[in-house]
């Protein structure tokens, strides 16, 4: 008969697995055919950091909604989603490495291979990074990522310890708040894309202190009452 | 009559346990994949909607369009197309994403546009586009365009030395400043129904600015009238600054004493000053202004000082401290 386990493992995580891979194919194929904006490096740029942090809110969004409905099966999709997020952070961080530093070196006086260009781009990366809040903000939720990502492994896991392990990957939280600023900071006028970003991140991080507080007052009260055994 | 008993139902026909468990199972799959649905689609409304837009339909020929020579130097750089340049506008009145203003638009009527000059001048009331362009030659100026957001394109513009107009209208004395508006129409421009800037939009230049020979009064693009998108029926072209000083559709010009608070620097003085020259040694607080994209190119481009038209306008802000009168 159909295991459940099977069918999560061999049909909905493949399913999954494409579907979050869809906007990158898209994306590359809209770019290669004409059919971005004018300006096709910048809506690459733009819709890389969007899909980050879409898909640091649907990891974000595993845990309350298990509690919620009580499908426990959803943590299955956690890690994957998580790895997306840190694949569209890592694109974001490429486009902008190559499509913003890169291509704002304007000259190359020794060639555009050659270590001068290696220098004068670090240089620049480095300065960008110091110079301006909004960058420095985003690539602090980028590189807290990077030991999430590494540590997304079963064998970590065990490594480390789930209590641990748990405790570390509560970065994430850290991420999800540095890329709604990142955003907030960056946009001209209209805030209302990013506060909607702000808002979902509030809810899902509301949610889980909400938890914490509960849980925290029942232990309480449950030292609290006397355990009738030990009346005497 | 033969009825039959509970009992008639074949055992086979029975769903069996795994079976419906197999069913339930199901459900809740589809009841995760429908919310991750709903998930994406809330998500979704949190960016742009990125698809082609098509750009702005061509139209009859102005009539005696004479291109100005003096005015065509862009140092052999390539003109934009017509598609770049009908399809990428900031032009919030309708909608914040660049592709908005050429798919929103579209419906835009502009027939019978009037022109209110008020203000410190002999000349006051309402011109339409035909009294402006009465007497004149309207000339071809390719310009660069360059945006305070750090892009660039380079653009043929048909248009009127705003000079021109403005002596016709006899300011007097007193005015040291105009001021422009766009038009704001609530059925026509559905960005106005966000409060995301205070409307009307409104620019200002300095007389002298005003009076300068590069700055015109845009009617046309490529020898057509201009599209909706770029600010028809009539908007300014001031190519030393930074493109939001470009009012576009413009329905009022005042003849005023005093600086005029535009739109952007009422928005966030910190950030957009009055006077937007381009300058690649003031950087926008969040970005650097040293570098440029032209619209269609890979590799950036150096910005350059007044956006390349420093000797011609230089001189008038000998007295002024670029730094602080951004």
């Amino acid at each position: 008969m159909v295991d459940r386990t099977k069918v999560i493992r061999f049909v909905a995580k493949p399913i999954f697995f494409l579907a979050a891979l869809g906007p990158a194919v898209y994306l590359t194929w809209a770019a290669l055919t004409n059919h971005l904006s004018a300006n096709p490096l910048s809506d690459v740029t733009n819709e890389t950091g969007v899909w980050t942090l879409r898909f640091i809110c649907i990891t974000l969004l595993v845990t309350p909604l298990r509690n919620v409905t009580g499908w426990n099966a959803l943590v299955r999709f956690r890690r994957m989603a998580g790895l997306y997020a840190f694949f569209y952070g890592t694109l974001h961080f490429l486009t902008y490495v190559i499509l913003d530093r890169f291509a704002g070196l304007v000259d190359f006086p020794d060639g555009i291979v050659s270590l001068t260009t290696a220098h004068n781009l670090t240089t620049s990366i480095i300065g960008d990074i110091a110079m301006r809040p909004f960058i420095t903000v985003g690539f602090t939720a980028f590189v807290l990522m990077i030991p999430l990502a590494i540590t997304s492994t079963t064998g970590w896991i065990r490594r480390l310890g789930g209590k641990r392990w748990a405790l570390l990957h509560r970065l994430v939280y850290a991420t999800a708040i540095a890329g709604v600023v990142h955003y907030w900071w960056l946009v001209k006028a209209d805030i209302r894309r990013p506060m909607i970003y702000g808002a979902i991140v509030a809810v899902l991080l509301g949610f889980r202190l909400v938890r914490k507080i509960r849980s925290v007052r029942v232990k309480a009260a449950l030292r609290l009452k006397p355990d009738p055994t030990t009346i005497r | 009559m033969l009825i039959k008993k509970p009992s008639d139902i074949r055992s086979s026909e029975i769903t069996p346990k795994e079976l419906y468990q197999t069913r339930r199972q199901f459900i809740k799959t589809a009841g995760m994949a429908a919310g991750a649905a709903v998930g994406v689609g809330v998500l979704t409304k949190g960016a742009a909607v990125l698809h082609a837009v098509q750009p702005a339909a061509h139209r009859a020929k102005l009539p005696n369009v004479k291109p100005n020579p003096a005015m065509s130097n862009t140092n052999g750089e390539v003109k934009n197309t017509w598609e770049q340049i009908t399809t990428y506008n900031n032009y919030y009145e309708f909608g914040i994403d660049k592709n908005d203003p050429a798919e929103l638009s579209r419906n835009f009527k502009t027939d019978g546009w009037m022109v209110d000059v008020s203000g410190e001048c002999a000349k006051k009331g309402k011109y339409s586009i035909d009294d402006i362009l009465k007497g004149e030659t309207v000339e071809e100026r390719v310009y660069r365009h360059r945006c305070v957001e750090a892009w660039s394109m380079v653009i043929p513009w048909d248009g009127i030395p705003l000079s021109n107009f403005i002596k016709r209208c006899e300011p007097t004395g007193k005015a040291t400043h105009v001021k422009f508006s766009t038009a704001l129409d609530t059925k026509q421009m559905p960005g106005v129904r966000s409060d995301v800037l205070d409307w009307p939009y409104v620019e200002g230049l300095r007389m002298d600015e005003a009076m300068h020979p590069l700055t015109i009064l845009v009617v046309g693009l490529y020898g057509e009238p201009l599209p909706n998108q770029d600010g028809a029926p009539i908007r300014l072209a001031v190519p030393w600054k930074y493109g939001f000083k470009h009012v576009k559709s413009i329905n009022k010009i005042e003849f005023v004493t005093k600086e005029p608070l535009n739109t952007w620097q009422r928005s966030a003085p910190n950030e957009y000053g009055f006077y937007a020259n381009v300058n690649p040694m003031v950087d926008h607080p969040r970005w650097s202004q040293g570098t440029e994209r032209r619209i269609g190119e890979f590799l950036k481009r150096r910005t350059l000082m007044f956006n390349g038209y420093a000797d011609q306008v230089q001189s008038m802000y000998s007295n002024l401290d670029l730094k602080k009168k951004f």
